[in-house]
């Protein structure tokens, strides 16, 4: 099962090295990562998904929580969450297909950032399941080159993540 | 005033008086500073890993933070192990390494290694101090880190020319610590102590598995007013020797691999395990799955992440031991627990204490039985010495046939298991309690990891006793050879060794050798009262095994109890 990890650490050098250092010691496998700065410069947030194996997240959570640089930890529920990630896509388009494209594109409330003679730069956010099926929906364009953020995540509600 | 200075008074006001250490070119300004400065004693080792392990020997025995420097690069490297034993066996320390000036970091310049890096680990913490104005509040919090909650090591890299700097130090000025991700519990919770008073009172057969926890805690005396108040018979893991008086009517001894029948059997029968300060380590457990298979688990530490980590635990209460066990006492005595309410439990403990006893072999044609060497030991200190161990089978000898009746008196590598660590841990210990005898129990092999350090108990008059149970072999990697893998003896003979004796000459301190069984009491009383430093080089039994023994992964009903 996927979790999605929220943690709040001490915006320091060496914060990530430790908390990615410590997922591959204790055997967990990270699937997306996004760190950046909070609203206060003191602080990043740390947004993990990760893949339940043998060993609960919950352990994870806590040997998280033993290093002195992380704050606090939360195992956001899908339900109670709002996710997002950002896509960056480049897609073949000729005459033929850039129709259907831009059809494609208002669908799923994208944008074109980039045209060339042949090919498309879309920027696209939603959720994870969103911007994987955005991609399947491309692919048989011929994809040049795509990248995503991983996933963002926070609680819903008026209480902070 | 210097930084170099800065940290020295900065370490005074942290309450320290000694520091292991070793020069080096990325240290000198340090060590400049020292030599102004009185208050610090500063101990030389011979190796950085003998400075390491005297601080952890120092720390394990005075319950202070041990405190170990070092230059940078393969100074600092040199202390990866003792980092790792420390942090293994929650050992409060705080490691300083020199490193290169700040505009040399990252260029693979001379004896540079990324020592925080390396380290991260095995640390609880650590930092590379870029500023100098930052070193008053990273030594004060690295000393709270590594002391306070579940212990454990922190180190302090420091670049050269951080510590050429002139900056302002007011010592009356305490620097505001920044820990925000930093608050250990040291309140059990009530209403799960209350849960767990419930669930002792209700249980018919009882067991307390204690361990380190309890020491670091210094939860002794609480400890023993739970085991007597509930008449619960208590087991202890190697880390918690002495947390209970082991002989105590109510001491089972050690637990797992090398424990005492009683201890184990107690376990495999109990419907319920009060544990508090452990970690349910596979040298304890066995096979997991059968560890206490009939039992609710009850159990208290400092450190949220040990519960439910191996085992499920039914009651888990996090808190400092000594809190937690002086309010579930309170609990306990609401209950009005009859001393009668579980006799047939007690008697069922007994009969296995009478009839499953650990074995001391008597000497066999003139050989010394290396369990009856300790016991002489034992016999000859009356069960008072500090004993430090090395790892291997004479560990196991030590820490089943030497009882000890004091928290912070049986000192070993318990986590990491590191062979070396005895006697500059038993230098360090010595350095700490200059009053006691300190007795370094050694294996052969063991003992040549570190022996350099020999010039270093000398150089300071510290009359650590180092007593090699000598076999000549590797003898625990012989005794698994031995037993699971068919006597294929690969690379463990260690026939060529140094004259013991004539070794521990040669750097000033005493040397003495026992073949015989009727010499050793002499010897020892000889060696043990002498003012300096000895070596005692004690021929054994080449082939005697560690026994009873729980193969790694069995249980219970794999004890080998003794020699086929």
């Amino acid at each position: 099962m996927k979790h999605t990890l929220s943690v709040l650490v001490e915006n320091k050098p060496g914060v990530l090295t430790r908390v990615a250092g410590l997922f591959a010691r204790r055997g967990f496998n990270i699937d997306s990562l996004v760190v950046a700065q909070t609203e206060d410069p003191e602080l990043s947030r740390m947004t993990i998904t990760t893949e339940e194996q043998d060993q609960p997240v919950e352990q994870v959570a806590k040997q998280l929580h033993k290093l002195i640089n992380v704050i606090k930890i939360t195992d956001l529920e899908p339900g109670a969450s709002v996710e997002r990630e950002l896509l960056l896509i480049k897609v073949k388009a000729d005459a033929q297909t850039r129709g259907d494209i831009l059809q494609m594109v208002e669908i799923f409330g994208a944008r074109i950032v980039d045209v060339t003679s042949d090919v498309l730069l879309i920027d696209m956010t939603g959720t994870p399941d969103k911007v994987g099926a955005f991609i399947d929906l491309l692919a048989p364009f011929g994809i040049v080159e795509q990248m995503r953020t991983g996933r963002l995540a926070m609680s819903r509600g008026r209480k902070a993540t | 005033m210097k930084a170099s200075r800065v940290i020295l008074e900065a370490l005074t006001r942290e309450g320290v008086d000694t520091i292991f250490g070793f020069p080096g070119g990325q240290v000198i300004p340090l060590y400049d500073a020292l030599y102004d400065l009185p208050g610090i004693t500063h101990i030389l080792a011979r190796h950085e890993q003998g400075a390491g392990h005297a601080a952890d020997g120092y720390a394990r025995a005075s319950g202070k933070v041990g405190v170990c420097l070092a230059t940078s690069g393969p100074g600092a490297t040199n202390l990866v192990t003792p980092i790792a034993n420390a942090y293994m066996d929650s050992v409060p320390m705080v490691a300083i390494t020199g490193q290169v000036s700040r505009h040399l970091i990252g260029l693979d310049s001379f004896q540079e290694a990324d020592i925080t890096g390396i380290t991260l680990p095995i640390v609880k913490h650590s930092y590379l101090v870029k500023k100098s104005a930052d070193l008053p509040r990273i030594i004060r919090e690295a000393f709270h880190i590594a002391g306070t909650g579940r212990p454990g090591p922190v180190l302090i890299d420091i670049p050269v020319d951080v510590t050429k700097e002139d900056m302002d130090f007011d010592p009356s000025e305490v620097p505001q610590m920044r820990l925000p991700g930093y608050k250990p519990t040291v309140q059990g919770h009530i209403r799960q102590i209350r849960e767990a008073a419930r669930v002792i009172a209700a249980a018919e057969r009882p067991v307390i598995y204690a361990g380190g926890g309890v020491v670091i805690s210094g939860a002794s005396d609480e400890l023993r007013d739970v085991a007597l108040y509930g008449h619960i018979p208590v087991a202890t893991t190697l880390t918690g020797k002495g947390c209970f008086p082991e002989d105590h009517d109510l001491s089972m001894g050690m637990v797992g691999m090398h424990g005492t029948p009683y201890a184990n059997y107690a376990l495999s029968q109990a419907d319920l395990v009060f544990a508090v300060g452990v970690r349910f380590d596979d040298r304890v457990t066995g096979k997991v799955d059968a560890f206490a298979p009939h039992a609710k688990f009850v159990h208290v530490d400092v450190d949220p992440a040990e519960i439910s980590k191996n085992v499920a635990i039914d009651v888990p209460i996090v808190g400092d031991a000594k809190h937690v066990l002086a309010a579930l006492l309170t609990e306990l005595k609401k209950l009005n627990l009859s001393p009668e309410r579980h006799l047939r439990w007690m008697g069922q403990v007994e009969g296995w204490k009478r009839d499953h006893p650990l074995v001391i072999r008597e000497p066999e044609n003139g050989e010394i039985m290396p369990e009856w060497a300790v016991n002489k030991i034992w016999e000859v200190t009356a069960g008072e010495a500090i004993i430090c161990t090395e790892v291997g089978q004479h560990q196991m000898w030590a820490a089943q046939h030497y009882l000890c009746r004091h928290p912070r008196q049986f000192i070993s590598s318990g986590g990491l298991g590191t062979m070396g660590f005895g006697f500059p841990a038993a230098i360090g210990a010595q350095v700490a309690k200059p009053g006691q005898l300190v007795i370094d129990i050694a294996g052969d092999g063991s003992f040549q990891m570190t022996l350099q350090e020999l010039a270093t108990a000398v150089q300071y008059g510290l009359p650590v006793k180092v007593c090699i149970m000598n076999n000549q072999w590797l003898g625990m990697v012989r005794q698994w050879q031995e037993l699971f893998w068919n006597s294929r003896y690969s690379q463990t003979c260690m026939e060529c060794q140094p004259d013991f004796v004539k070794l521990a000459e040669a750097y000033g301190a005493e040397g003495h050798r026992v073949s015989r069984p009727e010499d050793l009491e002499e010897v020892l009383r000889v060696a043990f009262a002498s003012p300096g430093p000895a070596v005692i080089d004690i021929r054994v039994k080449r082939e005697a095994n560690v026994y009873p023994m729980i193969p790694a992964g069995g249980t219970v009903h794999d004890m080998m109890e003794r020699e086929l």
